[in-house]
């Protein structure tokens, strides 16, 4: 059960960025929730990463004193998947704060409910 | 190894490399000037473009059906280094497919770049424009080459970026920080549902190169429920990058904003995201279809569903737009439609007696039809620039006239607009009869609806040549016609289009079936002739070019049996108008654009009421129908096989 609740608070984390971006017209709330679906996403993969069991190589044992029978151990490649997805989405979320940072500057648009000239 | 082999094995990292370090090199470049830093870029397109043919060749020669892979940091270029069962490597895999949809990539790439330097020439801020049209560049050769789930989200990301970024590049207008936002926003949300897919996928295979991902999948006794769910996720996401209704909200915005040449660009990352779409069913989880066929079938039918509502929900959109470039944007997803169709039919009757007698057509199709868009779209957005350029402005009311002064962006044009309206001679006849006789087999109706929309293509593209280039020369429209490299631009994919015109059984050898083997898997009988044939029945433009000019010689030689010197006078002289007033207090009667299908639109206006509604340009609404696609696709993709 402890090993599924990072599981949880993905879903949770998720649903709750899908919520914002369906429901709440504020663009920094938007592009919050988006973020916070970025950071549920992250610790998606990265408990991906932690592993029971001996049924996959290339591991970085983290309970090898423990170990024995049942090690527990972390891979490497969805700390690559993470380390990536963290850069995508700094380069995403800033690229979308510029916007909004511009959208109220120049013409003082705030919500979503504004930004409906193009039709 | 001779060189020549290592320069083949080495070629797919240096078509994405090239373009990256010649798109970070860029803004260096431009502080040296603004000619050195146009040739750079068009440099960065050229010589991949290069290595994009010679790798094509070197692929088709083997008949395209085997997959080529490039490790990257393995010492040879066609082996997989496992390490305990795991590839700890980034793999490019090419095949018949990739190239195809490369050298497309390739030269919508050309003529946008050599486009845009006289179009953007007026603009500051070009050292960043280039950088990030070639990063556009970079990021749909990878979306195309990648044989890696991760690496493909990648370049995904990359694409959504940089387009948007561009998308915003005319700074002074709040509207296109509208269109940058809403796309950006509803591509990250997509890319990152896209990571949650292949989160899944990671967790249950532990691959995440797609070759052995798919023979896990089917190794399997039968679909376990991780790989519906990812694999709705994953449709949903790509077919949004593609631009097909439902989740098309944002893409008229967006194209509609961005400039000219990258609206081009715009078209070949939306048929990448197509591509992606057809190798998550066809590649990912194909390789065993007695566990995933069922499945299959089922999303061959959705593509065939959503085909259908891209066609006919874009084209009646686009009947009623004003602004060009939105106008086109919306062909852009009806069109979209045309190649979901025909490469659905296929998906859904694989694997079974149907797929020879008319599946394979369609998908022949479907793929050509990706070919032909990408030119005749380019072409149209290029000339709706180059209308743009001259006139200042976007709304078709305010246009008119341009055809006395621009006539060769006005036969570009033409060109364009009979390729995407279906008429014989031009490609995009080629691409639909092959999609309508093999649809009408597997579905009368869905046939006819396919004819239909492209009736409906042809009426909005009158109304667009009526709007602009007709009518009397008008005085605040000078200058004549635009820049020579604009023309050049304009006539690298105008040429292209007629030599698939002429040529189409050829091309359809050459480049299409490979790409349909590649796919399926399946060899097709490959009979080189001028002759297309569609299943029932077949296609030759030279002999109907021949038949237009004895036509037009029985028409001559009856034109010189009339009278000579015939002058029209009186009422002969007036135009007619079917009885209605030719003129209004002395000025003749001008119908503006938005009024020239009054008549259809307000007949239709059951239709068009709630459809317009719908297209509430509200960033919350566009994600509520993305949301509602994906959980839709899962939901039947999870529990249809339950209840049946």
């Amino acid at each position: 059960m402890l090993y599924e609740l990072p599981f949880f608070i993905v879903a949770i984390m998720v649903a709750i960025g899908l919520y914002i971006t369906l429901f709440k017209r504020n663009l920094i709330k938007v592009a919050l929730g988006i973020s916070l679906m970025e950071t549920g996403v992250n610790l998606f993969l990265i408990t991906l990463a932690y592993r029971h069991g001996d049924r996959l190589s290339a591991p970085v044992f983290t309970s090898q004193i423990l170990g024995g029978a049942d090690p527990t151990y972390s891979l490497p490649t969805p700390h690559a998947l993470t380390l990536t997805s963290i850069v995508i989405g700094v380069a995403t979320t800033a690229l979308l704060l510029s916007f909004v940072m511009q959208l109220y500057k120049k013409f003082g648009i705030t919500t979503t409910d504004e930004m409906r000239r193009l039709k | 190894m001779s060189a020549y082999d290592t320069f083949i094995n080495n070629s797919p990292a240096l078509i994405v490399a090239i373009p990256l370090l010649f798109a970070f090199a860029t803004p260096l470049i431009s502080k040296l000037g603004g000619k050195l830093r146009n040739t750079w870029a068009l440099l960065g397109v050229l010589v991949p473009s290069l290595i994009m043919f010679v790798l094509a060749f070197e692929v088709l020669k083997e008949g395209g059906m085997d997959t080529r892979f490039y490790l990257f940091g393995a010492d040879s270029g066609n082996r997989f280094p496992l390490v305990g069962g795991h590839i700890l490597r980034i793999a490019f895999a090419v095949d018949g497919m990739a190239v195809f949809m490369g050298v497309l990539i390739s030269v919508v790439a050309l003529s946008s770049v050599i486009y845009s330097m006289a179009y953007v020439k007026r603009y500051t801020g070009l050292d960043k424009y280039f950088t990030l049209l070639l990063l556009v560049l970079a990021a749909n050769y990878g979306m195309v080459l990648t044989g890696d789930i991760f690496n493909l989200f990648v370049w995904f990301e990359i694409s959504s970026i940089s387009l948007s970024a561009l998308t915003a590049f005319k700074a002074n207008r709040g509207e296109s920080f509208e269109g940058a936002a809403k796309y950006l926003m509803y591509s990250t949300v997509a890319g990152l549902l896209l990571l949650v897919a292949i989160g899944l996928l990671y967790g249950q295979y532990g691959h995440l190169n797609i070759k052995f991902l798919s023979s896990a999948i089917g190794g399997n006794t039968s679909m376990m429920m991780v790989d519906k769910i990812a694999l709705g996720l994953m449709v949903t996401v790509f077919a949004l990058k593609a631009g097909s209704v439902p989740m098309h909200m944002a893409t008229p915005d967006a194209y509609g904003e961005a400039p000219a040449p990258i609206t081009a660009m715009f078209v070949t990352a939306s048929q990448a995201g197509l591509y992606a779409v057809f190798r998550t069913g066809f590649t990912l989880y194909g390789s065993n279809l007695t566990v995933t066929g069922e499945t299959l079938h089922i999303l061959g039918y959705i593509l065939v569903v959503l085909g259908i509502l891209s066609m006919f929900v874009g084209v009646t959109m686009a009947l009623v737009q004003k602004d060009i470039k939105r106008l086109m944007a919306y062909h852009a997803i009806s069109q979209t439609g045309y190649m979901l169709l025909g490469v659905g039919v296929g998906l859904a009757v694989l694997d079974t007696a149907q797929f020879a007698e008319y599946g394979r057509t369609a998908m022949t199709g479907g793929i050509f039809h990706i070919f032909n868009h990408a030119l005749y779209k380019g072409l149209l957005f290029l000339t709706a620039g180059a209308i743009i350029y001259r006139t200042g402005t976007k709304d078709l009311n305010k246009m008119g006239g341009l055809g006395r002064d621009m006539k060769l962006t006005a036969l570009f044009f033409i060109i364009g607009a009979l390729a995407i309206a279906g008429i014989p001679p031009m490609n995009g006849f080629a691409s639909k009869l092959l999609i309508y006789e093999s649809v009408f087999k597997f579905n009368p109706i869905v046939g006819a609806i396919a004819m239909l929309v492209s009736l409906l293509t042809l009426a909005s593209f009158v109304k667009v040549f009526y709007s602009v280039f007709m009518g009397p020369r008008r005085s605040e429209f000078k200058g004549g016609e635009v820049p020579a490299t604009m023309l050049i631009g304009m006539a690298i994919l105008g040429g292209v289009i007629l030599v698939f015109s002429i040529f189409p059984s050829l091309v359809v050898t050459s480049l299409v079936d490979p790409a349909v083997n590649a796919l399926t898997h399946i060899e097709g009988e490959t009979t080189r002739s001028l002759t297309l044939f569609t299943g029932s029945g077949s296609w030759n433009t030279l002999v109907f070019l021949g038949a237009i000019f004895v036509a037009g010689i029985i028409a001559l030689f009856l034109f010189m049996m009339g009278n000579k010197g015939t002058v029209p006078k009186g009422e002969g002289k007036k135009p007619y108008l079917f009885g209605n007033p030719t003129e209004i207090d002395g000025r003749p009667i001008v119908v503006p654009a938005s009024n020239v299908y009054w008549g259809f639109t307000t007949a239709l206006s059951k239709y068009y009421k709630p459809t317009e509604k719908a297209h509430s340009a509200l960033f919350n609404d566009y994600m509520f129908w993305f949301v509602a696609t994906a959980a839709l696709l899962i939901s039947i993709f999870a529990f249809l096989e339950v209840l049946t």
